[in-house]
C-alpha cells in the first residue's frame, strides 16, 4: 500500500527560506540546505521548493541551492514558482528537480501543461492551485493569491488533469496561515473529481490536523506545510509516529 | 567503474548524485567501447517502452547489452530500464525486450483495484520473495519510491521482491548477474542508497 506523504514546503528567496502569513508579510527563516537536510533526517517524503525570487540574480541563487540539495538528499523534489515555459521545466529539471509545479504560468498559457506533459511525462507536471471561496464558489486565484481569475477551480483542475497534469497541489487561501486545519470540504470536492494524486496545502496548525486530513478525506495522498515544520512546532518523525498509531500508512 | 548507459532517456541527475555520494566512480556514456571497459552497467529509463527499445536497437545497444550481460558483467535496469530487460511489452503495440529476465511489461490499469490511482506513484514497501545480493543491506519492509504505469508480469522465479498495490507488483527482478528495480533507488532515500551500494559489490 502506498504511504501517505508528508511534504515540507520551502519558499526560497535570494537563497534563503522565508515564510509569510496569509500570502502576506515575509520573514527570513534559514538556510535551505540545512533545513532540507533536517527534513530528510526527520523522514520527509518529498520536498517542495518554491522560487519566490524578485530578480534575475536571485534566480541564480535559487538554482544553486536546488542543485546543492538535490545532490545530497535523495528523495523526490518538486520545484515551483515562476514556471512559464517548457524551457523553465528544462532549467529546474537539469538542477535535480523531479517534478515541476505550474500555477500562474498555466493560467497565463493553459497549453503549457500539455506541452510539458508531452515532453517530460505527466508524472513530472504538478498543477498547483490557489483557491478561495467567492460567493460560495471555489474560485481560482493567480499571482500568489492576489488576483481573482473568476475561473471555477474544480473545472480548472479537471481541465488540467485532462491535459496531462499528473498531480494537484490544492492551496486553500481561506485556511492558509490560519493554522485551523486543512480545508477538508474543498479537498473532498477535488478528490471526487480527479483521479491523480492530490496534495493538501494550507491550514495545518498541529500534528492532529494531518490525522484529521487523512481520516476525513481518504482520497488525499499527501499533506504539505511550511511554517509548522520550519519553526519546529511539528516534528515530522513524531508526526509520522502519530499517523501510524492512527492506522494511516506512512514511511517510517 | 560503473557505466550509466546514456540513450537520451530520462533525467540522470539523481543517479549520478547518488553514486557520487556513495563515492563510486561512474561515467555516463553512449559509447560502447567505453561502456565495455566498465565493470558494471546501469540501464536507466523513463518514458515509453517502444521509443526506448527503438533507440537501443538503432544504436546496436540492445545487442551490446545482451553480450555484456552474458559475459557475466553486473547489469542493473531501473524503472523503464528494468522493463527493457524483460521478454517484451504490450505498451502501445507489442515490442520485444532484451529477454534477460522472464516476463512482460503490462499496464497496471485493468489488473489493480480500479479505485487505485495510476501511475503507481509514491512510497511503497518491499516484500522479499527470495534472498538476493542486491538486498544484502536492506530489510524487508523498506520503503522505496515508485513512479510507473506498467509493471513486469510473469517474471516468475526471477522476481526478487514485490510491493503491494492491491496485487503484488513486481518491485525487483534478478537472474545471476542481471538485476532490475521498478522503483527508483536513487530517489528512495537511505533505503535506495543501500541497494545501489549493494549493486556496486555484486
Amino acid at each position: 500500500m502506498l504511504a501517505k506523504r508528508i511534504i515540507p514546503c520551502l519558499d526560497v528567496r535570494a537563497g534563503r527560506v522565508v515564510k509569510g502569513v496569509n500570502f502576506g508579510g515575509v520573514k527570513d527563516v534559514t538556510d535551505p540546505v540545512t533545513l532540507a537536510a533536517r527534513y530528510n533526517e526527520e523522514g520527509a517524503d518529498e520536498l517542495v521548493f518554491y522560487d519566490i525570487t524578485a530578480s534575475h540574480e536571485e534566480r541564480k541563487l535559487f538554482t544553486d541551492v536546488l542543485e546543492k540539495v538535490a545532490s545530497q538528499i535523495f528523495i523526490p523534489l518538486t520545484v515551483g514558482g515562476g514556471i512559464r515555459t517548457v524551457d523553465d521545466f528544462a532549467r529546474v529539471l537539469g538542477c535535480g528537480a523531479d517534478k515541476v509545479s505550474v500555477n500562474s504560468g498555466a493560467i497565463a498559457d493553459f497549453s503549457l501543461i500539455g506541452r510539458a506533459a508531452n515532453k517530460y511525462g505527466s508524472q513530472c507536471v504538478v498543477l498547483s492551485m490557489d483557491v478561495k471561496r467567492v460567493d460560495g464558489r471555489f474560485t481560482l486565484f493567480a499571482k500568489g493569491g492576489r488576483e481573482n481569475t473568476g475561473i471555477d477551480a474544480m473545472e480548472w483542475a479537471r481541465r488540467g488533469v485532462g491535459d496531462g497534469a499528473g498531480e494537484i497541489v490544492l492551496n486553500s487561501i481561506d485556511t492558509d496561515g490560519v493554522k485551523g486545519g486543512f480545508d477538508l470540504e474543498m479537498l473532498e470536492e477535488l478528490c471526487s473529481l480527479v483521479d491523480v494524486p492530490v496534495i493538501a496545502s494550507g491550514g495545518a496548525g498541529c500534528a492532529e490536523d494531518f490525522v484529521t486530513l487523512f481520516k476525513s478525506v481518504p482520497g488525499v495522498d499527501a499533506g504539505l506545510a511550511a511554517s509548522i515544520f520550519h519553526f519546529e512546532e511539528v516534528n515530522i518523525k513524531n508526526l509520522k509516529k502519530m499517523l501510524a498509531e492512527n492506522g494511516i500508512p506512512v514511511r517510517i | 567503474m560503473i557505466g550509466i548507459v546514456d540513450y537520451g532517456v530520462g533525467n540522470l541527475f539523481s543517479l549520478k548524485s547518488s553514486l557520487k555520494f556513495l563515492g563510486v566512480e561512474h561515467t555516463v556514456s553512449a559509447d560502447k567501447e567505453e561502456l565495455a571497459r566498465c565493470d558494471r552497467l546501469i540501464l536507466p529509463g523513463v518514458g515509453a517502452f517502444g521509443d526506448a527499445r527503438a533507440i537501443l536497437k538503432e544504436s546496436g545497444m540492445d545487442v551490446f547489452l545482451v553480450e555484456q550481460a552474458s559475459s557475466g558483467k553486473p547489469l542493473l535496469g531501473i524503472c523503464l530500464g528494468m522493463q527493457l530487460l524483460l521478454e517484451g511489452s504490450g505498451e502501445f503495440g507489442s515490442h520485444e525486450g532484451l529477454g534477460l529476465i522472464s516476463g512482460r511489461a503490462c499496464p497496471l490499469k485493468g489488473e489493480i483495484n480500479p479505485s487505485l490511482k495510476v501511475p503507481h506513484m509514491g512510497w511503497n514497501s518491499l516484500y522479499f520473495l527470495q534472498k538476493s545480493k542486491l538486498f544484502r543491506y536492506s530489510n524487508e519492509g523498506d520503503w522505496v519510491y515508485f513512479v510507473h504505469s506498467f509493471y513486469g508480469k510473469g517474471c516468475g522465479g526471477d522476481t526478487l521482491a514485490t510491493a503491494d498495490y492491491s496485487i503484488p507488483v513486481t518491485a525487483a527482478v534478478g537472474r545471476k548477474n542481471v538485476f532490475g528495480t521498478q522503483f527508483h533507488p536513487e530517489k528512495s532515500g537511505k533505503a535506495g542508497l543501500k541497494i545501489l551500494r549493494a549493486f556496486t559489490e555484486v
